[in-house]
């Protein structure tokens, strides 16, 4: 597969990085890339993926530095060059698209302006042109309303939509490198394969070559043409992908290829007492309703999963629950009273039962308090512990859920993804809840990571008779760990029911056509799936019918 | 101040792999003087201790008007024969507490209303905000001319007027700043709590939007320094005999027609002062955008 050109466009020698503390993050890492080449860079979290990403850049992060190697880029050696000269790279020859869209777009400007902002500013477009083809790119990414999208804020559009504005942010200036991190964790499967399909379009028109970062081999078997297997900053494996998929030559590289083996769905717990009912519920964004006549009911102890591509309602829904979003209609009673539909009319006590968790854990957490304080300020509000009895329920709650105490005095911005998700359980667990909403929990973690936190979430349900509303996207998920299912599909629920039943023989069509979106780890996936759906796209929209 | 900040560049340098060699040490102390917090010092000690450093009485007629620098009197006389270094000593003093609470009462103000637009919104926003931009529309200088001129300058009506038309300020940068904190999870997450708004603008909002209010706080401090001098200098703001720079340079004003330095040393002293704050913001600025740091 390399060797297409003589010249690679990346080529990375013997590169180290080192964190302040003297950590070695990426360790003798060397590789190359050729143009229109995707190299998938997998690995679980920490094991220095983004570190090595973003040193493709010519970039550390802060407190990191790249201690040895040569990072060349068509020829130019990143490390030589100065900051304005870098600055002149970065944008223009390489693009990066990452992680967390959330925390990469500027909350208080136009999602526009800071696509054209790159383009603009480094003298290839006019704004005119460069927001034209920002229209096109949205267009081709499916985004709604293309002409007036980008008018929008960050804050307005949902997590699925923020990925691929930051995708059309990337590719505003053609760059000859793409470094994509993790770009369609966040996305649920059927926009995932969607941008999947346009990503590597995009890569084999345009001749850029990619480092596809990212935990889901599943996701990069489909797109990548060589993977690079990364543990603890160090090479694991390397090789095409349809070798190494096929004969893992590592320990490490089979736990990964295996991991993603299929789980039984749960049977039903033994019948509890109704926790939280939701009837009739409905909430409008201006006159669009983004959920409408939405029933449904928890029982102690039971794991109620909602699953539905990105903007079909399931994160709305939550929050609506939540009295974050004020719903226009419907009522929700928590252990048969009746909630006030706003959360600032709710009593600390009703606030106390139900609590949410959120799917981002790097904004969950307020970047300036430390850990402790985090998670101990649910117990002293609402049951008012303090002193060292705090301290002790702090170690407490971290104990359960599998975090080393001593991680008490850090901030969040020192700990990896999954502790972070960890932290933000904690903290809801810390009010002593009845039910617990899990927004995405597990979206944004790689599946080694996701697979903990969902272990970790079962043995809290057995042990403390938790009620979850799990909301997710991932169907791998919603087999392990759910009792029954609820489908939503352009916020109508389309499906509900058990699991086995909702996911099994005699499916609603949608549920259908989400199941067939799932990945499958092996390459050529994607265009199979493609090809199937063009067929069936004469078969026209999926009918709204009741649930079950 | 000095003591922290000095802790502050010791600890960068020992972060830094800085060890006791005579250029790691220059460095250092180079670093420490260019940090600002050295010049800001001196002029803050000489403010609070003025009566006991100043070499005569702070409206004294020590001399004739205008004497040259002289061993009693180190940058002469001003235009009423007093001692100069004195009236600077005092000055510093009058200007600085004057600076420094009007500065505190905008800030408090100004973040306060700022944060609770921000966290509220709705109509309380609305009307805040309007509210501010109509005060901002009229220009600071002409309002405190009015203010002053109907309800005389004494030090309070000086300090809450000067506090309240800076205020307009500081309430714009704050709720910007807040608007882009209270859209994140973590606040939602307070709110969901059921945590009161003196939680959310404290602890939420506050520690997240320290850096910029301490840029703010910089700019505005010098701002406010400079707005007293200019009204002193048209005669509104602290009255005579009292010292301070803004005056001093207007008393002085006619030395220049001689070919006399005298109105530059207070306003040399404006300088200093204005370059200290914004070097120590600088720094501090710094300090916290390193990972980690609180």
């Amino acid at each position: 597969m390399s060797g297409r050109r003589t010249h690679p466009v990346l080529r990375i020698e013997g590169l180290s990085v080192c964190s302040a503390a003297g950590l070695v993050l990426v360790d003798d890492i060397s590789l190359q890339l050729a143009g229109g080449e995707v190299l998938g860079l997998i690995g679980e979290s920490g094991a220095g993926k983004s570190t090595l990403g973003l040193a493709a850049l010519g970039y550390a992060r802060g407190g990191c530095r790249i201690t040895a190697g040569r990072i060349l880029l068509g020829g130019t050696d990143l490390r030589l060059l100065d900051a304005e000269a870098l600055r002149r790279v970065r944008g223009r020859r390489v693009a990066y698209v990452a992680q967390s869209a959330a925390a990469a777009f500027n909350p208080a400007l136009r999602l526009i302006d800071q696509i054209c902002e790159a383009p603009v500013r480094h003298g290839l477009s006019t704004r005119r042109a460069a927001e034209q083809r920002a229209i096109e790119a949205f267009r081709a990414l499916d985004l709604p309303d293309p002409e007036v999208f980008g008018r929008r804020y960050a804050h307005e559009v949902s997590g699925g939509q923020l990925q691929r504005a930051m995708a059309v942010m990337a590719m505003a200036c053609a760059p000859e490198l793409l470094v994509l991190d993790e770009p369609t964790t966040a996305l649920d499967v059927t926009t995932q394969i969607e941008v999947l399909a346009q990503l590597k379009r995009l890569i084999a028109r345009s001749g850029t070559a990619a480092l596809y970062i990212s935990h889901d081999l599943a996701v990069v078997a489909q797109i990548a043409d060589r993977l690079l297997v990364l543990r603890q900053g160090k090479l694991v494996e390397t090789g095409p992908t349809a070798a190494l998929l096929a004969r893992p030559q590592t320990d490490y590289a089979r736990a990964l290829v295996a991991e993603r083996g299929g789980a039984a769905a749960r049977a039903a717990p033994a019948q509890g007492s109704e926790v939280l009912r939701v009837e009739g519920l409905a909430v409008r964004h201006g006159r669009r309703d983004a959920v409408s006549d939405a029933s449904l009911r928890i029982e102690a102890g039971e794991t109620l999963a909602v699953i539905g591509e990105s903007g079909s309602g399931k994160t709305t829904l939550a929050y609506a629950i939540c009295g974050l979003v004020p719903a226009h209609a419907g009522r929700v009673s928590l252990a048969g009273v009746q909630l006030a539909a706003d959360y600032a009319r709710r009593s600390r006590e009703q606030l106390r039962r139900l609590q949410l968790v959120f799917q981002l854990p790097d904004v969950a957490l307020n970047p300036r308090q430390s850990i402790a304080s985090i998670v101990g300020r649910p117990a002293q509000f609402y049951f008012g512990t303090r002193g060292p009895a705090l301290a002790g329920r702090v170690a407490e709650l971290l104990g359960l859920v599998g975090l080393d105490p001593a991680l008490a005095g850090r901030r969040p911005g020192e700990l990896s993804g999954g502790q972070k998700q960890r932290v933000c359980i904690a903290r809801a667990l810390a009010a002593e809840p009845d039910v617990l909403v899990c927004d995405e929990v597990t979206a944004a973690l790689d599946p080694l990571i996701a697979e903990e936190v969902l272990q970790l979430q079962r043995r809290l349900q057995e042990q403390l008779g938790l009620a979850y509303l799990f909301i997710t996207h991932d169907l791998a998920t919603v087999r392990r760990i759910a009792h029954r299912v609820l489908v939503m599909w352009r916020g109508r629920i389309v499906a509900q029911g058990a699991t086995a039943q909702v996911l099994g023989e005699g499916r609603h069509p949608y549920v259908n056509a989400l199941c067939a979106s799932e990945p499958e780890m092996r390459p050529g996936w994607l265009e199979e799936t493609l090809a199937r759906r063009a067929a069936e796209a004469q078969a026209g929209p999926f009918q709204s019918a009741g649930g079950t | 101040m000095s003591a922290g900040e000095y802790q502050q560049a010791t600890r960068a340098s020992v972060r830094g792999g800085g060890g006791t060699t005579p250029v790691a040490a220059r460095s250092r102390l180079l670093s420490f003087v260019a940090s600002g917090a050295p010049l800001v010092a001196v002029i803050v000690a000489a403010a609070v201790f003025a009566p006991w450093i100043a070499p005569y009485g702070e409206a004294q007629f020590v001399g004739g008007v205008w004497d040259p620098p002289s061993a009693q009197h180190w940058l002469g006389t001003d235009n009423l024969g007093r001692d100069m270094v004195t009236r600077l000593v005092f000055g510093a003093r009058n200007t600085i507490s004057i600076a420094s609470l009007a500065t505190a009462l905008a800030f408090g103000l100004g973040v306060l209303l700022g944060f609770a637009a921000a966290a509220i919104g709705g109509w309380l926003d609305t009307l805040v905000s309007r509210a501010m931009e109509i005060l901002l529309a009229i220009p600071v200088l002409i309002s405190a001319l009015m203010v002053l001129s109907v309800l005389g300058n004494s030090l309070p009506v000086l300090v809450v007027t000067i506090g309240l038309l800076e205020s307009t300020r500081v309430y714009m940068i704050a709720r910007a700043v807040a608007r882009t904190i209270v859209v994140r999870e973590f606040v939602a997450a307070a709110r969901l709590r059921g945590e009161g708004l003196g939680w959310l603008l404290a602890r939420e909002i506050l520690p997240n939007t320290l850096g910029a209010l301490a840029a703010e706080a910089g700019l505005r401090f010098s701002f406010i320094f400079l707005f007293i001098a200019s009204l002193s200098f048209l005669g509104l703001g602290i009255q005579p005999p009292a010292a301070d720079w803004g005056s001093m340079v207007r008393e002085n004003a006619q030395a220049i027609d001689f070919g006399l330095p005298v109105p530059l040393y207070p306003a040399a002293a404006i300088a200093f002062l204005t370059i200290g704050v914004n070097r120590l913001v600088d720094r501090y600025l710094a300090a916290i955008a390193r990972p980690g740091a609180t």
